[in-house]
């Protein structure tokens, strides 16, 4: 028993190195906001016409620090460097905060042990609880952005062609303002409607529609409804936008040459609409993947959606470094998988930020 | 089959904005026809109307003979090339012009063969695995034309189609667009608030003004003998006369106007009283005093050498100036500015008709 399959990871170097190491990390975002600043410098618009002014003088001295700066200190300071303790954090023993850099402290990969055997050690049983919550939480993320997707789609299509400029006012603003009231509000009232006892089922069953209340909550409905509502913006927002800026003519040259309507929107509308729905598709999708309130509000009693369980990971069992190591987990299986089925459908990473 | 267009008592409505008013006329299968008139006058309101994208609210629009009410515009023998084209440009150049095939569900091969001869017709031959931008403004015009023709309609429906391009090409287009018509030989309804255009290519014109057909005939009928003052000031440069018949008889009348008594031909039967309006082109009048009574004066404000022509601007009744062309081989002396200069014209020059709204231009 108790014997190590894995070889130990190598560990970390004396105190001494690890500090001066975290140091070059700080200093890191200086270097870069340097190399940026001589980069900008020495660019020119084209290099061809010797009169083109640099970043620096297009800008103006005081303006292209501050670009530089901001930018600089935006992606390196709040993204990247804030992932990369994540990352690191993820490879380490789960230890008393003050051990951390002590003789205990090594690389290890037990976290992601954990994830898929259920063990920092052994490897004879399979972690099913999490694996299954995280295949769950892929898949369902993938249905709520379907479902989001062809809700969106008619409505965002009559506001975007068809709807005259007082009822699009009036649309927009029934969207906007729901999202006045914030999220966990919204959850709860959503819990409210679609409880056992809740009006929905009230007025069912009242109608004698049905003859016993359905249990909305316990079916993930609740949770599913939920999730493709909070991000039902994200959704129409994009396709509004990709939608609109289609030559209305075109719509109509379709019909023209004898289009049924489908087919103008596979052929036609669609197609041209592609960066939107990509814009939309990848941000309900990344979202629900990453949902904490609406599954922990509305998801059922034997649902189990994997950010709670990351969030337990950290809060509950203090486990920062399986915390980070679920997390980075999730996000790269979405990552890829947007970059899949983007690659699938011949749209690139430029397109979808129109 | 027959494709007559047959528009019978058509209004079109927008709420209560009235955009063609009564419109009855009947367009021959395999006519070039046009509809002309000022920008807003319901031209493209009309074409809609027969393609099937807007119902008369009133009246009725038959194709073959057949009422065309309830009929979708996917439907309808008609194909609709757009005032900016609304090409896909998405699709290649072949996939554009196939589109309407695909629609159809034709074989491929079929498609293909259909989509190359198509190429041919339009002189786009090598062109059809282009990107539509990549084409110039007269390439992007003809695979317009063949995807419309694609579908083999049997009206084919033109909606200002040269507007966009520059002159020398819309020029050339013009005798393209023609010859096209004439090869394939169906029923070409041209839009164009350009007369010039109207007057090289068509059969036969309806001049509209303000939702209202005002007259329906060929070119040269509608040059020659325009039956309102609309279509008269509007359809060539013209120089209005306005005034009241004092006199009327044997189809002529003579019209009091505030250059003098003039005279002119009575095709719409005015009679004494009436307010009327005198045109006389500008290529009819002649400088210097005449032998009859139809002799006018005015102060010369300017004088336009053209090359072939010269202008002569003087100053008129009204705000319009008084224009007279003079050709080059006309021994006329030419007068100096501010000089005040007598005018003429022929007998059959003058033409008087009812009062009624100009063309501004
Ligand atoms: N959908 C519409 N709603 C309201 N008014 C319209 C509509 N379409 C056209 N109109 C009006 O009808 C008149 C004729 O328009 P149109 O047929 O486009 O003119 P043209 O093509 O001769 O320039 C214009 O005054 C225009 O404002
Ligand atoms: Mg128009």
């Amino acid at each position: 028993m108790g014997q190590r399959r894995a070889s130990p990871c190598p560990r970390a170097g004396s105190p001494v190195i690890e500090s001066l190491v975290k140091g070059l990390l700080f200093a890191v975002p200086f270097v870069i906001v340097a190399v940026f600043w001589i980069l900008a410098a020495r660019e020119r618009r084209a290099a061809a016409d010797p009169s083109a002014k640099s970043f620096l003088e297009r800008n103006g001295g005081v303006m292209a620090a501050f670009l530089i700066v901001a930018v600089g200190f935006w992606a390196i300071v709040m993204i990247v460097l804030p992932q990369l303790y994540m990352v690191d954090f993820s490879f380490h023993p789960k230890l008393p905060a003050k051990d951390y850099g002590g003789p205990e402290d090594h690389y290890t990969l037990a976290s992601y042990r954990y994830f898929i055997y259920g063990s920092t050690e052994e490897t004879d049983s399979y972690n099913i609880v999490h694996l299954r919550a995280f295949v769950l939480t892929i898949g369902a993320s993938i249905g709520v952005t379907f479902f989001s997707f062809w809700f969106c789609y008619p409505l965002a299509y009559f506001m975007a062609q068809s709807a005259g400029p007082a009822r699009l006012r009036m649309l927009m603003l029934l969207l906007i303002l729901p999202f006045w009231v914030n999220e966990i509000l919204r959850a709860f009232a959503m819990r409210i409607m679609l409880g056992t006892s809740g009006l929905i089922n009230n007025l069912l069953v009242g109608l004698g529609v049905l003859a016993e209340p359905i249990d909305f909550l316990g079916l993930d409905i609740g949770m599913y409804t939920g999730l493709a509502y909070a991000y039902l913006l994200l959704m129409m927002f994009p396709l509004y936008n990709a939608i609109e800026s289609l030559d209305r003519n075109q719509i109509e040259a379709a019909r023209d040459l004898g289009a049924p309507w489908w087919h103008i929107h596979l052929n036609v509308v669609m197609p041209f609409a592609k960066p939107g729905i990509a814009s939309g598709c990848t941000m309900v999708f990344m979202l629900s993947a990453g949902a904490l309130a609406a599954p922990q509000i509305l998801g059922g009693p034997n649902s189990l959606w994997f950010t709670p369980i990351v969030y337990d990971r950290f809060y509950q069992a203090f486990n920062w470094p399986q915390g980070s190591a679920y997390a980075l987990i999730l996000l790269l299986t979405c990552i890829v998988f947007v970059m899949a089925v983007m690659r699938v459908f011949k749209v690139n990473l430029g397109e979808i930020t129109r | 089959m027959s494709a007559d267009v047959e528009l019978d008592h058509v209004w079109i409505r927008f709420g209560p904005f009235v955009a063609v008013r009564d419109a009855t006329l009947r367009i021959e299968n395999g006519e070039f026809f046009s509809f002309l008139g000022p920008s807003g006058c319901g031209k493209t309101t009309i074409l809609r109307t027969i393609s099937g994208f807007l119902e008369p609210s009133q009246g009725t629009v038959r194709i073959g003979g057949q009422d065309m009410r309830g009929i979708g515009a996917n439907r309808r023998p008609t194909a609709l090339i757009f005032q900016n084209l609304a090409l896909f440009p998405l699709m290649t150049v072949a996939e554009n012009i196939a589109y309407g095939l695909r629609v159809r569900g034709v074989p491929r091969a079929e498609q293909r063969r259909k989509v190359d001869e198509l190429l041919g017709l339009t002189a786009l031959r090598d062109q059809g695995t282009k990107r539509i931008a990549e084409l110039s403004g007269g390439q992007k015009q003809r695979v317009a034309i063949a995807r419309a023709l694609a579908v083999e309609p049997k009206v084919l429906l033109l909606d200002e189609p040269l507007s966009a391009l520059d002159l020398k090409l819309r020029q050339h287009m013009r005798n393209e667009l023609r010859a096209i018509q004439q090869r394939v030989g169906i029923t070409f309804i041209y839009i164009t608030h350009d007369q010039g255009e109207a007057l090289t290519m068509s059969d036969r014109i309806a001049v509209m003004n303000a939702g209202m057909i005002e007259q329906v005939g060929d070119g040269q009928t509608v040059f020659d003998e325009p039956t309102t003052a609309f279509v008269a000031s509007f359809v060539g440069e013209n120089n209005p006369f306005q005034g009241k018949v004092v006199a009327a008889h044997d189809g002529r009348v003579t019209v009091d106007t505030p250059v003098g008594r003039l005279g002119g031909r009575n095709p719409r039967g005015l009679k004494l009283g009436d307010d009327a309006i005198l045109f006389v082109r500008p290529d009819a009048l002649r400088l210097g005093p005449g032998a009859g009574g139809d002799t006018l004066s005015a102060v010369v404000l300017n004088v336009a050498f053209e090359g072939t022509m010269s202008h002569v601007f003087l100053k008129g009744p009204t705000r319009k100036d008084i224009i007279i062309t003079v050709g080059r081989g006309e021994s006329q002396r030419l007068p100096e500015q501010g000089e005040t200069a007598s005018i003429h014209y022929g007998a059959a020059a003058g033409l008087a008709l009812p009062a009624g709204r100009l063309a501004s231009d």
